[in-house]
């Protein structure tokens, strides 16, 4: 815990722009999260999206043009010193800042973007990351009660190297059962514009992570990215599995009932 | 054959998926070979081997020119002949000149992906000359008029039980569910065939500098038979397969082995210097190298270098989650699959586009870029091709637009809402727009959220006692 006399951390939370439009409880997980271990948190409102879609998929200029946007509205942050990192809850994103900004901005010769790139990427964190190695969280503090296995995003466990913080983080919680995923680290098949583009391949894949799973005995399958949580979900429920892909965030935050009852509410609006 | 290498990409790839027979072979084969892999590195350093084979590989590219040079005057001495090909063509011409010269009627061949890569079989064949694969893999692909769908394991994509179907219509041979009894029946099809044989052709592993060698690794001792019996053995190598020393030959040799099949190294390493010397008991009358580029010179030159690295043991296809998926044929006419294919196939060709889907059949997990015994960052070489395609507007148009759409309403907050907005409104609607259609034919799309994040946050930081900080 923090001690009074040193002032708390403060953290701008990148939601990603797929948890801004489609999953803001996860927002509200990861935010709440964040204060209740111990840092404030910064909202800086004019932000949108990462670039990733536009760069994996090749074009680079239309990338360049978001990546520029996002280094306008956290770089003065970082650099003026009103806050200590920027957190996103997902692996990708903070890949994309912290791995692919330097290339994007060096191959256009953009040396002022590149070095703002580069010293934002160094204070960013994955939430998970954040939580345990800048914040010192061991125990979330939290319930939930399941069989739970844990799928390693691709970005964040092989880009990031992220890994041991977000299982020990799950094993703190009360009342879960940590099932083993057979072939964990195998990818689930969302990656981006792959999705729709292979979206055969994409689905072949992603129906294998499903049946490892329901192999698992979990009822939940816990990752910390929302894209590849929404191709699970999306196989998943086609499929009328009645395991679901979760955030850990939410999780974490122990509001992941509310979660699942509000994506399973009777159809449409 | 149910994949056709020669229809377009989206019908390869139906094709493979609609086949449980080969995902059953390639489930069971990669597992394996994962295996096996995991099994060797476990026994040795295997941090150390692989900085080790990247900078023995990194030598050899970045002295290329040198070592090049070094390699044809020592080939020259041991008595070889020495061709350059600029591309498939020049290095057909070389080898059916010589076939001609030597009236050469009956050839027999170790597994080689080079030669595949120029298609020597077809063009011998058209010549009237017979060929014979003498790799076990191989020689069932031939039987069955297929090309490989693996660089290390051709016949991967077979089950025992497809492959005793095809000795059955093709050799006669009754069934079997033992492999002991193909492969004998394998070995006494071959033995009169290497007897017969005018000619050898081999690839090339690694072809060192400084002694004028060439290397091959094979496991079945074939390799041996197909350098030394006839009377002449032509080894065809890409420019890059040059390697400094005997050392560096070894050392690769090791790190190729454990990645590739997970043996300490493989059974055979044959390593020809030059046809037979006099008071040599056998060998070669004539041995022809032919160093060949097709390609690779541009790939060094342009900002691919790394993939020259490459030693082909195929750690990066066995991992890959789309390979296993799909198999080798899916990845069309090109022998290289997997990530390492998704990158030189579309390199290699001269015109990018025939095969500017590859890069893309990718979902960049990253698994193949930690697999690679010479550290190729493979995700990032698949990033620049696509943006390569891109950038020569070889990308569909409607993509293109979306993409453009995309950048202009996401570089700024308001029409950022505002597009949100629009999909929100939308609601399912939206999954009928066709690249969405596409997700939501075998997923369930997402909803939009009735209010956003930034929404949220905003009303929830106007309530009192929740202090949000902006
Ligand atoms: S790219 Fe690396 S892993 Fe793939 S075949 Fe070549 S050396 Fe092996």
């Amino acid at each position: 815990m923090t001690d009074i006399s040193t002032p708390r951390p403060r953290a701008a939370l990148f939601v990603t722009c797929m948890v801004d439009t489609l999953y803001p409880g996860v927002g509200m997980a990861a935010a709440q999260l964040l204060q209740r271990h111990g840092a404030d948190v910064v909202f800086p409102d004019r932000q949108t999206c990462c670039g990733q879609p536009a760069f994996n998929a090749g074009y680079r200029n239309d990338a360049r043009a978001v990546a520029r946007h996002l280094i306008d509205v956290f770089w003065p942050l970082v650099d003026g010193g009103d806050v200590d990192a920027v957190v996103a809850p997902s692996g990708s994103c903070v890949a994309m800042v912290k791995r692919h900004y330097p290339i994007l901005f060096e191959a256009a010769h953009d040396i002022e973007y590149q070095r703002r790139a580069v010293q934002l990427g160094e204070v960013t964190y994955e939430l998970t990351q954040y939580l345990v190695d800048y914040l010192g969280v061991a125990d979330a503090g939290a319930r939930c009660p399941g069989r739970l296995a844990y799928h390693p995003c691709c970005h964040l466990l092989r880009e990031l190297h992220i890994d041991a913080q977000p299982r020990r983080l799950l094993s703190s919680l009360k009342d879960a059962e940590i099932a083993e995923l057979p072939n964990a680290d195998e990818c689930c098949g969302f990656g981006g514009l792959f999705a729709l583009k292979n979206a055969d391949i994409s689905t072949a894949m992603g129906r294998r992570k499903v049946r490892n799973v329901n192999h698992s005995g979990a009822d939940m399958v816990v990752l910390n990215d929302v894209s590849c949580m929404t191709h699970l979900n999306g196989i998943l429920r086609r499929e009328g599995h009645s395991c679901r892909a979760v955030h850990i965030a939410e999780v974490l935050n122990g509001t992941v009932e509310h979660a699942t009852a509000e994506r399973d509410s009777p159809d449409d609006r | 054959m149910t994949v056709d290498v020669g229809a377009a990409y989206p019908t390869r790839v139906r094709q493979a998926l609609a086949d449980d027979a080969l995902r059953a072979a390639l489930d069971r084969a990669t597992e394996h070979l994962r295996g096996r892999r995991a099994q060797a590195l476990a026994g040795v350093d295997a941090t150390r081997l692989r900085d080790e084979a990247h900078a023995v590989r990194r030598y050899a590219i970045e002295h290329l020119p040198d070592l090049l040079e070094q390699l044809e005057g020592n080939l020259i001495a041991n008595g070889c002949q020495v061709h350059w090909a600029r591309d498939a063509a020049e290095a057909l011409g070389v080898v059916l000149e010589i076939a001609h010269q030597n009236h050469v009627k009956d050839v027999v061949k170790s597994k080689s992906m080079v030669t595949e890569e120029i298609g020597l079989n077809d063009a011998l064949q058209r010549s009237g000359i017979d060929v014979v694969e003498t790799d076990l893999g191989e020689f069932i692909i031939q039987l069955a008029g297929e090309p490989p769908s693996h660089i290390i394991t051709p016949v991967i994509h077979k089950r025992l039980e497809d492959i005793s179907e095809i000795f059955q219509t093709k050799l006669d041979t009754p069934p079997t569910d033992q492999p002991a009894e193909l492969c004998d029946t394998a070995r006494r099809a071959l033995r009169s065939e290497f007897l017969i044989a005018d000619m050898g052709i081999s690839g090339c592993n690694f072809a060192i500098a400084e002694t004028g060698t060439i290397c091959i690794v094979t496991n079945e001792g074939n390799g041996r038979m197909v350098t030394s019996l006839p009377r002449v053995y032509v080894a065809i190598a890409g420019i890059e397969k040059v390697v400094r020393s005997v050392e560096d030959a070894v050392l690769l040799w090791q790190a190729a082995s454990r990645n590739a099949t997970g043996q300490d190294v493989s059974v055979y390493f044959s390593m020809s210097s030059g046809p037979r010397r006099r008071g040599d008991s056998d060998g070669p009358d004539e041995m022809h190298v032919i160093l060949i580029d097709n390609g690779r010179s541009r790939i060094l030159e342009r900002r691919y270098g790394d993939a020259t690295l490459c030693i082909r043991c195929g750690a990066c296809i066995n991992i890959c989650p789309v390979y296993r998926e799909i198999g080798g044929h899916a990845y069309g006419r090109t022998p290289y699959s997997g990530p390492i294919g998704a990158v030189i196939t579309p390199l290699l060709e001269y015109d990018i586009r025939p095969a500017r889907d590859l890069p893309f059949a990718s979902s960049l997990c990253g698994a193949c870029r930690d697999v690679c015994p010479v550290k190729i960052d493979l995700p990032r070489l698949l990033l620049d091709l696509r943006s390569d395609i891109v950038e020569r507007r070889a990308a569909p148009i409607a993509e293109r637009v979306g993409m453009r759409v995309y950048s202009t309403a996401l570089r700024r907050p308001a029409p950022y809402r505002a597009l949100a907005r629009l999909a929100r409104r939308l609601g399912r609607l939206a999954a009928l727009l066709p690249p969405l259609k596409r997700w939501a034919r075998t997923r369930e799309p997402p909803r939009f959220a009735a209010k956003s994040f930034a929404t949220l946050w905003r009303e929830r930081g106007r309530r009192p006692g929740e202090g949000a900080a902006e």
